[in-house]
């Protein structure tokens, strides 16, 4: 007693600052949507591997403390218990980083995807917007590991406000789903009025010569990068596109017709995720020029999100450049 | 039906499906024989018209690789009919080449990839007790499948959880795909690893109907920790020339002289040999 009293006493701060979920990132979102949705929804339970606190699910452990499962750092087999407590008929939300589901993907695959499980897999930390932790931790794989198991839904929220609505369609939604959150602090791109639904993609802006498809941190930078096209006389449309499986094709095959062209942006390799997505839409009904913004087939490195978003091509800027060269193969078609 | 009677015609039927099959693991079907036999006929008490009974008890193969033997069981409690058994790792059919829930719905959870299903049948588990159900589960693991940490991470789990609702059988045979398992990873000690993880351990003689009743009887009285049953078995049991032999852990195609001699060991009827070998018996 005396020794552990001690050792509080001897840090000289007293308690550590923990830099867990808080403020306006999209896994605080998570975590507190899911407290409300919850309460007249007893079936839901919470899975963790020893990183509430990172995923934003300290929320719900405080405040349904008997719905909580603290599965220890074993993410294989949470994600295969996860599929077992779906088939008594409870709705488990297993939650870990976006990483370490890939580590257990093959759990999510046979037992939760094959099994038909209503098993939600929420990942919070994925790409560059893990920041400092480095390459170890920054998933950029997950949109297209996950994608490409059949009946898997696919969700990945822009903002806060989207978040809480995407936590609430999918638990509504009977079947299996991969969402992603994200660890930083997210800008609110979206309007008091505006309504998620699963799914379908969303025009936040209007425009004619280019449409951007963006998901998840994407979508803010898409929008600061019609707002550089815009002072060069560029009217660019932006899509949100927070369901990536099952894609909106009826959308994008609109886009396509009306712009003419199409740039995808997103916190990922651009092999595989939402570019691949929205291509494999298309290209079947309506091919038009695209560019692909996104991480090129290397891993991150430490640094902070906006550096990495910076020095891996991710901001505005970037996806402004590729509306550019995007409109020019247009125009020379 | 005597058990003893039921185990031999699941091998018979375990066999001929895999016969006609033309692949699929004999060795590790045979192992399980009266496990499972015991499982379906004693223990479970699934009624086939309610299979869906929140309150039934579970029973997850999480060594899918044997599911002939579980296939064959549930063909003689009534689970399946005779005729759906030639449809065994066959397009269009509904016995899948390891069990899947879609188009067998008795089946718990889909297995196949070793290690899986323990932590399934922990869920299972846990969600019957969530949920304040009386249920038990139970789920056979192979002896080579225990070398995936997934095994160990699940049983610890369990242990911490004290799911003394679940019950755990380890089908002993002492070999695996290539060799035996003391050549590929050592598992011993196996009880001590068992019971240092938290578990209440029981070894039996897998072949061994009184002993099987006695251990699932001390299972169901455990309280507060899961129970694993270690039962000592011989792959490819009552089939003289498979008995002992990792050649035949499969997935291998028979010969029609094979399954003739496989069956002759089982005492089939002279009379039915033909008919299962063409196919007219199931
Ligand atoms: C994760 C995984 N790895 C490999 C295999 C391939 N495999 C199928 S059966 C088997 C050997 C299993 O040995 P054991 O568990 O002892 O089964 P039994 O002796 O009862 O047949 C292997 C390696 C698999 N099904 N799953
Ligand atoms: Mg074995």
């Amino acid at each position: 007693m005396a020794a552990s009293g001690n050792r509080n006493e001897a840090s000289a701060g007293g308690a550590p600052s923990l830099i867990g979920s808080s403020g306006d990132s999209l896994r605080e979102a998570f975590g507190k949507a899911l407290v409300d949705l919850a309460r007249n929804r007893p079936e839901v339970v919470v899975l963790d591997a020893d990183i509430a606190g990172g995923t934003g699910v300290h929320h719900f452990r405080k405040a349904y403390p008997e719905r909580f499962y603290q599965c220890g750092i074993a993410e294989q087999n949470m994600m295969a218990v996860a599929g077992g407590m779906a088939a008594t008929g409870l709705v488990p939300f297993v939650t870990t980083f976006a990483v370490f589901c890939l580590r257990a993907i093959e759990q999510a695959r046979l037992s939760i995807a094959y099994c038909r499980r209503n098993v939600k897999i929420v990942a919070s930390h994925p790409g560059l917007d893990v920041g400092p932790d480095g390459a170890s931790a920054q998933a950029l794989e997950d949109l297209a590991a996950f994608r490409a198991i059949p009946g898997m839904v696919v969700v990945s929220p822009a903002d806060p406000l989207e978040m809480a609505q995407a936590t609430a369609a999918i638990m509504n939604y009977r079947g299996p789903v991969y969402m992603r959150t994200g660890r930083s602090p997210a800008r609110r791109v979206l309007g008091d009025d505006y309504r998620f639904e699963l799914g379908r993609g969303r025009v936040l802006r209007d425009g004619s010569d280019v449409t951007l498809v963006a998901c998840g941190v994407e979508v803010a930078r898409a929008l600061d990068a019609a707002q550089l096209l815009d002072a060069q006389g560029i009217s660019a449309r932006v899509v949100n596109m927070a369901t990536i499986k099952p894609i909106d094709t009826e959308l994008l095959v609109r886009c396509a017709e009306e712009t003419g062209c199409i740039v995808t942006a997103e916190d990922h390799n651009i092999f595989g995720g939402l570019g691949s997505a929205v291509a494999e839409a298309l290209v079947q009904t309506s091919p038009c020029p695209m560019e692909f913004v996104g991480v090129q087939d290397v891993f991150g490195e430490s640094g902070e999100p906006d550096e990495l978003a910076e020095k891996y091509g991710l901001t505005g800027i970037f996806i402004a450049d590729a509306a550019q060269t995007a409109i020019k193969r247009k125009i020379a078609r | 039906m005597e058990l003893k009677t039921i185990a031999c015609r699941v091998r018979r039927s375990a066999l001929q499906m895999i016969y006609h099959a033309g692949s699929g693991h004999p060795g590790g079907s045979l192992s399980p024989a009266e496990i499972l036999t015991w499982l379906y006929a004693r223990e479970l008490g699934l009624d086939p018209a309610r299979i869906d009974a929140p309150d039934r008890n579970r029973f997850v193969l999480s060594k899918g690789h044997g599911c002939p033997a579980l296939y064959a069981v549930a063909r003689h409690v009534g689970l399946l009919d005779p005729g759906q058994l030639s449809g065994f790792r066959k397009i269009d059919r509904d016995l899948q080449g390891h069990p899947n829930i879609g188009t067998t719905p008795w089946v718990e959870t889909s297995t196949g990839s070793l290690g899986q299903g323990f932590s399934a049948a922990i869920g299972i588990a846990l969600g019957l007790r969530h949920q304040q159900i009386a249920a038990r589960t139970y789920v056979l693991l192979g002896d080579g499948e225990l070398q995936e940490g997934e095994i160990w991470e699940g049983a610890m789990f369990a242990a911490h959880y004290h799911l003394d609702n679940l019950c755990a059988i380890i089908d002993y045979n002492k070999m695996q795909s290539d060799d035996l398992n003391a050549n590929i990873m050592m598992l011993e000690p196996l009880r001590e690893k068992w019971s240092a993880f938290g578990w209440q351990v029981i070894e039996i003689d897998g072949h061994d109907f009184g002993q099987i009743e006695k251990a699932f009887g001390e299972a169901r009285e455990t309280r507060g920790k899961p129970t694993v049953i270690v039962a000592n078995t011989i792959k490819g049991q009552g089939i003289s020339y498979m008995a002992g032999n990792p050649l035949w852990h499969g997935s291998v195609k028979l010969k029609p002289e094979e399954l003739v001699r496989a069956l002759r060991d089982l005492q089939t009827p002279e009379i039915d040999i033909e008919g299962y070998v063409n196919g007219s018996i199931w």
